[in-house]
């Protein structure tokens, strides 16, 4: 019986996988053994083993890992809070609303808040801080892409908190553990799948940023996607970009394998 | 369940009611219909009124999409399927494209107002005779700056930049060629130097300029020197024009060691359906009273010689975007260089960006 | 306990600011008479004016609003047979590479994307313009559809399906009535992000379209070369108001329906 509903799924699914998954992965692949003139070659690979794109891969994965970090410690307790609300799906759905407003917008207007004469410097002006250089620092580059994510990382874990009985909590509170062991011990590993999802829907995109790397971080930040637009667009050299994407693949691969089910 | 089916529903009938929309309005524009011309353009390039009086004129629809660097474009025009009419690429773009087989010849006897165009913009190395493009606007590369966050000096030279004062002042555009040829200029190098030599020697010299250089950055650079992020930019002229209109604390200067001169061209690529109609919208772009039009809607500078006539006179005698050649030191069209030494260009401005950490 | 509750609408409070200060800084700046999203110089209309004069924009408009909606539709149906179909799939080896390759769209760069999919669509002889825009959005939409649906998945208890089946349900029941109604939110979570992902995608779009089909976000990001004029601000607010419109009145309209009909109790 089981047998029978599993090819039921799969089929239709792996259609999909095969056409728009495999095919552009072999094509990728394919690629990526040619250099600029059209040569079958390992030299692809063998740049990419250079200081300069080692140091661009290790500081792609710390960004995305930042970034990752940065929007679990904003996105769980909204999320938490949320569920605790009146009206919890429609603060949910505002919430999400500012994501469907133009990117490119929204970091312009990043670009006018951040500012020397900006928003957020006459903020700091009147708390006494003063001007500060916002833009084009490791900060800004890290907040404004939290903010882009944080919509992906609210989602799952809110809908993992919904999950969660409450009566367990109450029993946790009633054995006499203190908020935090109730947190850590009870509410936390219940809603491992949720912030896993999130995990992954903000970790493996953050890989390959490019445009805000370029808008907020005035490319001090280079990351592999900066690289890769670089190499298909501008040089024409598919074959080196096609080269980073394969390892994009496997470090994704990796971090699926790691936060993968032990269940 | 009930809640999935009803949005489900609501989401396919909402997006059929859009796309009856869509159609409707499409047929109300003429979109749909045969005589049709495709026009694949940078985003707002063109004077709208432009298009609706070509329109009018010769009775084509103009379909108008938009692209937002050579790159893509190119790569979508190389891949096929698409139709375009006519694109507007930079020079270095069109050899590129000419060596591909992408553009198919001009016939200048369907352009009888080729002959306004001031003649020191034909026959230019990137497409001698003009036998595939027609220029559409041209500029220069140089330095907008804010005198008065940098204590009133005067900026003349690329060399000027390496002055230990000007601290994290200096925004860099987002292209290789541009930055190193940059330094190539500023080492008295010509901007097509394919010595590796000269080019290593640029590259080390760009790295003595990173604490200068506050960040490189795209369009949205004229936002930023509006908004005085920063003193200095290294810009295309027609983004200093814009500039400058909004903030006219800033100036602009072509540096005196050289620069680079640019061309936006008109083109027919080989996909080209319409190849008449084509011609007809060349022509009309040609004609000085819609050059003179289109140069004050977009603010660049146009090629086209009686044009200025039509222009007000403190534009056409702003000797920063339309110098005297004679003054100005060497200015030259980028040439290509190959795909392996445009990779090399890139490699290095990439070890540049990245030197900067 | 009382003090929590303030700490959390603080909080609340302080990160719905957060996200909505561009979004109101855009706002603000569609009124300004001078061009720019900086000094503002007077209020004035006129670029509202400007963009309901602009027949093409709307256009396009429509075109993004029906690829988002569709491809989110199709897109989330693919992914729950997705999710359904990882999650069957008994062995972890098997499951592991099928989460893998689910997830390559998500972490490839837009451009190589759109690359292979503009190959892809050009050996098969697809037309390039509304239905290779469609069938690309719901290609990469699917993906995080997966990521959104399978936890739920997860978290619901076999029991549950065992406990169906011995009261007599037959599969197709097992679906409707026990798998699908749990995982609803997760498919909601699937929607709403498949249609951002759509909303917001340029690159590929860019690469796979033509016959001058336009997206909104195709439309700007040509237009930044140029400096993107405040009618595109008056654009997105304009889109902004009316899906705050549409979201609180389809919220108040459910709620309304669902005390009507008495079905509402406590669900959890």
């Amino acid at each position: 019986m089981k047998n029978s509903v599993r090819n039921v799924y799969l089929l239709p699914y792996i259609i999909w996988i095969g056409l728009f998954v495999v095919a552009p992965i072999l094509l990728i692949l394919y690629y990526s053994f040619f250099d600029i003139d059209g040569n079958w070659t390992f030299a692809n690979y063998k740049t990419f083993f250079t200081p300069i794109y080692l140091k661009m891969a290790a500081s792609s994965v710390w960004y995305a890992f930042l970034i990752t970090f940065f929007s679990l410690l904003v996105a769980y307790p909204t999320a938490y809070f949320l569920t605790k609300t009146k009206h919890k799906q429609l603060w949910l759905l505002l919430m999400i609303l500012p994501t469907w407003v133009n990117l490119l917008l929204k970091v312009y207007a990043f670009l006018g808040i951040f500012g020397t004469y900006g928003l957020a410097n006459a903020i700091l002006e009147t708390i006494g801080i003063g001007t500060k250089q916002i833009l084009f620092t490791d900060f800004s580059f890290v907040f404004v892409s939290v903010y882009i994510f944080i919509p992906f990382m609210i989602l799952p874990i809110f809908n993992s908190l919904e999950e969660l009985n409450p009566t367990l909590i109450d029993a946790a509170r009633d054995l006499g553990a203190s908020a935090w062991t109730t947190f850590r011990r009870v509410v936390f590993p219940l809603t491992l799948d949720g912030v896993k999802a999130g995990c992954q829907a903000v970790f493996i995109p953050a890989l390959s940023l490019f445009m805000i790397t370029r808008l907020v971080a005035g490319n001090r930040v280079i990351t592999l996607g900066t690289a890769i637009e670089e190499h298909f667009l501008v040089t024409q050299n598919w074959g080196m970009g096609s080269t980073i994407a394969v390892f994009l693949i496997i470090a994704m691969a990796i971090v699926v394998i790691m936060t993968g089910n032990r269940k | 369940m009930r809640k999935l089916i009803s949005l489900f529903a609501a989401v396919f009938f909402a997006s059929f009611v859009l796309l009856y929309a869509s159609a409707l309005l499409n047929k109300t524009e003429g979109y749909s219909g045969k005589n049709t011309l495709t026009v694949y353009n940078w985003g707002d390039y063109i004077d709208p009124v432009l298009i609706k009086k070509f329109e009018k004129q010769t009775g084509i629809k103009v379909i108008y999409q938009t692209f937002d660097s050579n790159e893509a474009m190119m790569a979508k025009i190389a891949q096929g399927g698409t139709t375009f009419d006519v694109a507007v690429p930079s020079e270095y773009a069109i050899s590129k494209m000419k060596e591909e087989g992408l553009l198919i010849p001009l016939d200048h006897s369907k352009l009888p107002n080729l002959k306004y165009i001031n003649p020191r913009f034909l026959n230019l190395s990137f497409d001698p005779g003009n036998k595939y493009s027609v220029p559409y606007f041209w500029g220069t590369v140089g330095i907008v700056y804010n005198p008065e966050m940098i204590g009133g000096k005067k900026i003349t030279s690329w060399n000027d930049l390496w002055d230990k004062d000007l601290r994290n002042q200096i925004l860099l555009v987002d292209g290789a060629r541009e930055v190193i040829g940059m330094g190539l200029n500023s080492l008295h190098y010509s901007l097509n130097d394919t010595n590796k030599k000269h080019l290593q020697e640029a590259k080390e010299k760009l790295d003595r300029l990173t604490p200068n250089v506050k960040a490189i950055v795209g369009d949205e650079i004229k936002m930023l020197l509006v908004n005085e992020e920063a003193a200095i930019g290294v810009v295309w002229s027609g983004d200093a024009a814009e500039i400058i209109a909004e903030n006219d604390k800033l100036d602009y200067v072509v540096p005196k060691e050289g620069s680079n001169l640019w061309f936006d061209n008109m083109v027919i690529p080989k996909t080209a359906k319409n190849i008449e109609g084509a011609h007809q919208f060349i022509n009309f772009m040609l004609d000085p009273k819609n050059a003179a039009q289109n140069a004050e809607y977009v603010g660049y500078s146009t090629p086209n010689e009686k044009a200025l006539d039509y222009l007000p006179k403190e534009v056409t005698e702003d000797k920063r975007f339309y110098p005297d050649f004679e003054s100005v030191g060497n200015l030259e069209v980028y040439e290509n260089l190959g795909k392996r030494m445009l990779a090399y260009y890139n490699e290095l401005f990439l070890q540049f960006k990245m030197h900067r950490k | 306990m009382r003090s929590n509750k303030k700490w959390a609408t603080v909080y609340l409070v302080f990160v719905f600011l957060i996200l909505y200060t561009p979004i109101i800084y855009l706002i603000y700046y569609s009124f300004n008479s001078g061009g720019m999203m900086h000094d503002f110089q007077h209020f004035t209309l006129k670029w509202y004016q400007e963009v309901l004069h602009d027949t093409r924009l709307w256009i396009i408009v429509l075109n993004t609003l029906t690829i988002a909606l569709l491809s989110a539709a199709i897109s989330t149906i693919l992914g729950v047979i997705g999710a359904l179909a990882i999650y069957y799939v008994k062995k972890r080896h098997m499951k592991q590479l099928l989460l893998t390759l689910n997830n390559v769209l998500i972490v490839s760069p837009d451009v190589i994307i759109g690359a292979s999919f503009l190959i892809l669509f050009t050996i098969i002889g697809i037309q390039l313009g509304f239905t290779s825009v469609l069938l690309s959005h719901i290609a990469f939409s699917v993906p995080i559809v997966v990521l959104m649906v399978l936890p739920k998945l997860q978290e619901m208890s076999p029991t549950l399906i065992d406990a169906a089946r011995d009261l007599g349900a037959n599969q197709w029941d097992v679906l409707t009535k026990v798998i699908l109604p749990f995982i609803t939110p997760g498919i909601f979570a699937g929607f709403f992000m498949a249609l951002t992902y759509s909303l917001d995608d340029f690159a590929v779009t860019f690469f796979v379209t033509g016959n001058g089909f336009s997206t909104l976000s195709v439309e700007i990001y040509s237009r930044a070369r140029q400096g993107i004029s405040l009618s595109i601000n008056a654009l997105s607010t304009l889109l902004f108001l009316f899906t705050v419109v549409l979201v609180i009145g389809y919220y108040f309209i459910s709620q309304k329906s669902s005390t009507l009909y008495g079905m509402r109790g406590r669900r959890k």
